[in-house]
């Protein structure tokens, strides 16, 4: 199964330690490595992209400033797992880092099965 | 949660875990098979505590060290005298010593340790069946029972094939083995061979009700997915990569709603996979720029991506296929290789220039007991309209197919031959 991991973290977040960078960085080589980790990435604030959205049948292009969002995604990752249970240890592991690498660091990582293509 | 909830939870747990623990014991122990055997004895302990403790806050940690445990037990408990063992011994309480075990451990690369699995694994001493169990349960972390379930034996079947090829490593001072970088592309095909045979016991389930366990497909994929990033120079498993990715694209166009197989013209190519597919292409052009656009996995591959590239049926490069089924027929002498080149003839040219070649292999005996042999020339002489000749060669083709829903297939189109004869 394929599921896709989006880590999501309040409005502003500060930068990862480097301890947590390195981290990260170890458990992705592992990952690739084991042939699970498909595609990763890490997403620039949201003031670098916009929001095209449709609402009350009218389409509009919001190119900021933007309202200071509860949640904002920071990066993503996608993985071929067994099951999701496997996928639930994997995002443990992953957040287990956080924890461990970047006190007083909350978020959330919310992943998600693909529907198949 | 239920206890068969907790179960699975803690086995999840454990496959994250395995690559690690297992790659970590190998190198401390210089003995793939009795790390493996360890990593598996941490699971049962697992298995024993979490339920009641819970699944502990640095899971990986908590593995490694009861493995580690386990080692040191086994190794004072056999009283091995030999210098190896006792400076194994030495090493693992140095390293029981050392704080924080677990970073420790993810500081070495896992990478060389990964090969060395994979090529313990996969050693051309072992019978391909062997070596596919070992693979299985070494490398990817499937159970016995899994693995039997998805091959169709019992379990005592692969129980035992496993203690064997783990005898046979031990018995013959291959449980650690170091491929030489010269000899590493000729041991791989030894390896690719397995990863190719997992794939197909996937991806085609020669016997049975199932059309597809696709388990045992992304089992393969992963195992193509390490080789070729621990060994990324190998144009072969770039090539054999590129293979299963753009074959297993399709799998879900692959079956209608009631597990009816779709015939690859006929899938709805809405539904292939394009991340796949794209994954596919781009190990394929890896393959390429490392010289190995020849090589047999890669010749195959660029076969199904003439498939993958057409975004209808009829947009197919069918001189292209048959131009690689004809190149690869040059690498290897293959009646089935031949056959295929023939389907290509017939899309390219037409099926009386197919008809030719199909008629030559008639009298192949490798090809005697095989049904596609027929499937093809009933399909070309349907074409040609020699319907009675068709329905003849459809129904020869059922009898000798081994998967029951081909069967059913083979069966409706010679019946459908048999009705426009007489409609």
């Amino acid at each position: 199964m394929r599921f896709m991991y989006l880590v999501k973290h309040p409005g502003a977040p500060g930068n990862p330690t480097p301890q947590l960078i390195e981290a990260m960085h170890k458990l992705a080589d592992r990952e690739i490595k084991a042939g699970r980790m498909l595609d990763n990435g890490g997403l620039m604030p949201v003031q670098t992209g916009a929001q095209v959205r449709i609402a009350d049948g009218k389409l509009s292009v919001i190119d900021g400033p933007f309202v200071e969002a509860k949640e904002v995604v920071g990066g993503y990752a996608i993985f071929e797992l067994r099951d999701k249970e496997e996928a639930v240890a994997m995002a443990r592991e992953f957040m287990q880092l956080h924890l461990d690498h970047m006190p007083g660091w909350e978020g959330t990582c919310e992943l998600r099965a693909f529907a198949t293509p | 949660m239920t206890a068969a909830d907790v179960h699975r939870t803690i086995l999840a747990v454990w496959r994250i875990e395995q690559p690690r623990l297992i790659t970590s014991l190998s190198r401390m122990l210089r003995d793939v098979p009795l790390a493996e055997d360890l990593t598996q004895e941490a699971l049962v302990a697992a298995l024993e505590h979490w339920p009641t403790s819970g699944v502990p806050e640095q899971p990986g940690a908590w593995l490694m060290a009861t493995a580690k445990r386990r080692a040191l037990d086994q190794l004072r408990r056999t009283k091995m005298l030999a210098r190896k063992h006792e400076m194994v011994a030495r090493d693992i309480e140095q390293e029981q010593l050392a704080v924080p075990d677990l970073d420790a451990s993810l500081d070495d690369d896992i990478g060389d340790e990964m090969l060395r699995l994979i090529f313990t694994a996969c050693h051309p001493l072992l019978s391909r069946e062997a070596r596919a169990a070992l693979a299985l349960r070494m490398i990817c972390g499937l159970t016995t029972e899994e693995i039997a379930r998805a091959f169709l034996v019992p379990d005592a079947t692969i129980a035992q094939r496993i203690v064997r090829a783990k005898r046979t490593l031990s018995e013959s001072g291959l449980t650690y083995e170091t491929p030489r970088s010269g000899e590493l592309s000729g041991r791989l095909a030894s390896v690719l061979e397995v990863v190719y045979l997992i794939f197909n016991e996937g991806y085609t389930a020669a016997r049975g009700v199932d059309w597809l366990r696709p388990q045992l497909c992304n089992e393969a994929l992963r195992i193509g997915r390490v080789l070729t990033s621990i060994a990324p120079q190998e144009p072969e498993a770039q090539g054999l990569l590129a293979l299963m990715e753009l074959n297993a694209s399709r799998t879900a166009a692959r079956t209608d709603a009631a597990g009816e197989p779709i015939l690859l013209l006929e899938q709805n190519r809405a539904l292939w996979d394009q991340l796949q597919i794209r994954r596919g292409l781009q190990a394929l052009a890896r393959a390429r720029e490392l010289g190995g656009a020849d090589g047999f996995y890669a010749l195959q591959a660029a076969i199904v991506a003439c498939h993958a590239r057409a975004s209808t049926a009829d947009a197919t490069d069918w001189p292209r296929i048959a131009g690689l089924y004809a190149e690869l027929a040059k690498r290897v002498n293959s009646p089935v290789i031949e056959l295929n080149r023939a389907v290509a003839v017939g899309m390219a040219e037409g099926p009386q220039a197919a008809l030719t070649i199909v008629d030559r292999l008639v009298h192949e005996p490798t090809l005697k007991n095989y049904h596609l042999l027929e499937s093809v020339r009933g399909d070309l002489l349907q074409k040609l309209g020699r319907r009675p000749e068709a329905r003849a060669a459809f129904e020869a083709a059922a009898r000798l197919a081994g998967n029951q829903r081909e069967q059913e297939l083979l069966r409706r189109r010679a019946a459908e031959a048999g009705m426009s004869d007489i409609g």
